[in-house]
């Protein structure tokens, strides 16, 4: 019991470190924002609930375990929305980036529409 | 098995200074936006390693409060950011 308990620990640990550690050099090696997002999010997330499964397989009280699931519940909750608000600002931020994506969803759903130099939204006159 | 903690704790030491370096690199508001919410997240993993090695359930309220702060921080300052114009790139 305490071997198996042992083994898969030590596996859920190990691979939610490789996979932070990864995460990591994806978000130092990427060459856009929008890019970057992507290991900054996903993998940071699936590694920090490998790790808490791993946490909330060693610790023999219920309620930690229960407290521990929760956390990871949350993690994944979370990251998408603020995946979504981070590129979103990104986006909107940095007006010269717009001229190197291929596909501009939001730019046309936009329909050129920006926050202006005063902060107010105002639409762009040249496009 | 303490081999196996003192692994996964020097990868989370790695990735932690990878993100210092993207940080600090000249770059935009969102990659620091970026960087310090994956160091948040990391220091909940952090958090989570050391509640399995010594098996006390004492951290875990600190867990979720480090993560909602990561979570609410992040999404604040990436509203922040909208509404200014970045004057790099």
């Amino acid at each position: 019991m305490t071997l198996l308990v042992d083994v898969t620990s030590a596996t859920l640990l190990l691979l939610g470190g490789a996979l932070v550690l990864i995460a990591s050099i994806g978000l130092l090696r990427f060459h856009t924002v929008l890019a970057r997002t992507h290991p900054a999010t996903k993998a940071v997330t699936v590694g920090a609930v490998l790790v808490i499964l791993a946490a909330a397989v060693r610790i023999p009280d219920n309620g930690a375990t229960f407290k521990l699931l929760l956390a990871a519940l949350l993690q994944l909750v979370t990251a998408p929305i603020a995946a979504h608000m981070i590129g979103r600002a990104a986006y909107r931020a940095n007006t010269r980036m717009r001229e190197h994506l291929t596909v501009d969803h939001l730019g046309e759903a936009l329909d050129g529409g920006t926050f202006g130099d005063d902060g107010s939204a105002e639409r762009e006159r040249s496009r | 098995m303490n081999v196996v903690f003192a692994v996964a704790l020097a990868m989370l030491l790695a990735s932690t200074s990878l993100c210092l370096v993207r940080l600090i690199r000249p770059g935009t508001l969102a990659d620091k936006i970026l960087a310090l919410d994956t160091i948040l997240i990391i220091v909940v993993v952090g958090i989570a390693l050391s509640a399995a090695q010594t098996g006390s359930d004492v951290y875990l309220n600190a867990l979720f409060v480090v993560s909602l702060v990561a979570f609410i921080s992040s999404v604040t300052v990436a509203r922040f950011i909208e509404t200014r114009r970045d004057l790099k790139r």
